[in-house]
């Protein structure tokens, strides 16, 4: 308990540990957000994908200096065109073809980075350093998360729509793929906010373990988004104080904590709960 | 009235049909047979042009239907669906009531009792909050129906509607059928159960990798038809207690 009361008083007394706080409250609204679209429509391995995706671009952007959005948005948006391409154009299934484009282009952001080094550290683009978010990365998470509301507000009847049913939208005459590609783009500048706080590796964990959790103990599309969104934030604060407390890294601390309450809902959900089921049997 | 002219489709070089010719009318219900890969689904994507064609146009009132899809209300097959989606049974009707909204625009109050209504019209009011999965496979079948009534087109295309459903769905669904049949709208049904062919369809469409025969079901329905796009054997079966109508 005490610990709680340290952290509560670094909160009041630094900076560095507010904008940490809120940081991580943006990021796991948003990911909660998207990340439910991302499990709904089977496209976990996708998440993965472009969040690894993106590295070159934050290379790039590094190498010569102009925003990182920018560059990742670049990157993952090729990434998945890539994809899209080797998919259409070939006779391997998509999940081959999502194999061979993320790991291409993790190798080589790699490089670029090691290349780069001196303006950047490798190790926090990896696994997060929420620690040290400035308040220019405040900012862009602030206006990221504000395209990602406006994106599901405006086009919340195509995103339910072609993940429910794709094949109806494309008989009305929806442009699915322009839709598939929107949702690219906005879970690109999803990934680079969310590299500040769990690093590039465990952005998949933020992205589907909340959605997850949320799917088992929800029946509509706006809930599942509302509770997914409150699991990632509450996982992200309770992450955050790990990490300052204890001195870990806060991307496992945050992801970690998402898994336990996986592991919860998993076992004790009213409806899909495996202890639950086992009753009815 | 939907005409399709020269359609072909090929799928990896392999023409499913070539340069395939059909009208449907407003007012009837045309159903389509033909044995399994005679092409039936692909011709009804082909329509609706959910697949690529090598050739042909379709034309709803004259004019290109890839101008007018909202206008063709489409029923999938219910296979093809993922069940667990989080999304209950009157928020799945109200899908039906996208395509006329465009973008921007969110079901109104209007739209909304709409969905009520059609949902009254399959008698699945009490199921209403139910998530989808919960529902038996008729009932589910219904539930697109409704959809197709609340999107209120001119072309009404169901793929297998009749496929592991239970007579009293099946019932149900054949009444709306019906219904909007005598609302002068076009209706398709891609169906597979011989034994009702006569009873449901106003015309006939019989297929087997192009068209075998088309036209008014008693003219279409006969032994030598089933012969060439089934077998003989199974014409044998199906007309063998006709035989002395016949003569």
């Amino acid at each position: 308990m005490r610990s709680i009361g340290l952290f509560i008083d670094g909160l009041m007394q630094y900076n560095f540990l507010q904008t940490a706080l809120i940081t991580s409250i943006l990021v796991g609204i948003m990911s909660g957000i998207i990340g439910s679209f991302i499990i709904l429509r089977g496209m976990s391995l996708m998440g993965d994908a472009i969040s690894h995706a993106v590295l070159p671009g934050v290379a790039v952007a590094y190498m010569l200096g102009i925003n990182i959005l920018l560059g990742a948005s670049l990157f993952g948006i090729l990434a998945a065109l890539l994809i899209g391409l080797v998919t259409l154009k070939s006779k391997l299934k998509n999940d081959t073809a999502i194999g061979i484009v993320f790991s291409a282009f993790f190798a080589l952001g790699f490089i670029l980075i090691s290349l780069a080094e001196s303006a950047t550290n490798l190790h926090h683009i990896l696994f997060g350093n929420v620690l040290a978010v400035s308040d220019n990365d405040l900012i862009t998470t602030a206006i990221v998360l504000a395209i990602v509301l406006i994106f599901v507000v405006v086009f919340y009847k195509e995103l339910l729509i072609t993940s429910f049913d794709n094949t109806f939208a494309q008989a009305y005459g929806l442009k699915t793929q322009l839709m598939h590609y929107a949702l690219m783009l906005v879970l690109t500048l999803v990934t680079v906010t969310a590299l500040q706080t769990v690093g590039i590796i465990l952005i998949v964990a933020m992205l589907i373990t909340p959605a997850a959790t949320a799917y088992l103990l929800t029946n509509r599309l706006s809930h599942m988004m509302i509770v997914a969104a409150i699991f990632s934030v509450v996982s992200s604060v309770i992450g955050l104080y790990m990490s300052y407390t204890f001195n870990w890294a806060s991307g496992p601390a945050i992801v970690l904590t998402a898994a336990v309450f996986f592991s919860l809902a998993f076992l004790f959900s009213p409806k899909q709960g495996i202890i639950f089921k086992k009753k009815i049997n | 009235m939907i005409k399709v002219r020269n359609m072909t489709v090929a799928y990896s070089g392999q023409p499913i049909f070539t340069n395939l010719s059909i009208a449907f009318e407003p007012g009837k219900i045309t159903g389509i047979i033909g044995p399994n890969g005679a092409g039936k689904s692909t011709m009804i994507k082909g329509i609706l042009g959910l697949i690529h064609k090598q050739s042909g146009d379709v034309t709803l009132h004259s004019k290109p239907v890839a101008k007018q899809l909202k206008n063709v209300a489409y029923v999938e097959q219910r296979a093809a669906l993922d069940l667990t989606f989080p999304i209950n049974v009157f928020d799945t009707v109200l899908t039906g009531t996208y395509p006329n909204l465009g973008l921007f625009k969110i079901p109104s109050e209007k739209d909304k009792s709409a969905a009520r209504q059609a949902l009254a019209d399959v008698n699945l009011s009490e199921f209403s909050q139910r998530q989808i999965g919960e529902l038996s496979g008729g009932q589910l079948q219904r539930v697109f129906v409704a959809r197709a009534i609340v999107q209120e087109a001119d072309v009404i295309i169901l793929d297998e509607p009749f496929v592991g459903i239970d007579m009293k769905s099946e019932a149900e669904i054949m009444s709306i059928l019906k219904r909007w049949q005598m609302a002068g709208k076009t209706i398709i049904v891609v169906h597979h159960d011989l034994n009702k062919v006569t009873k449901y369809f106003d015309d006939l469409v019989i297929i087997n990798r192009g068209i075998v025969a088309a036209g008014k079901t008693a003219d279409v329905f006969t032994k030598e038809n089933i012969t060439t796009a089934f077998s003989g054997d199974l014409s044998t079966i199906l007309f063998s207690d006709k035989e002395p109508e016949h003569a």
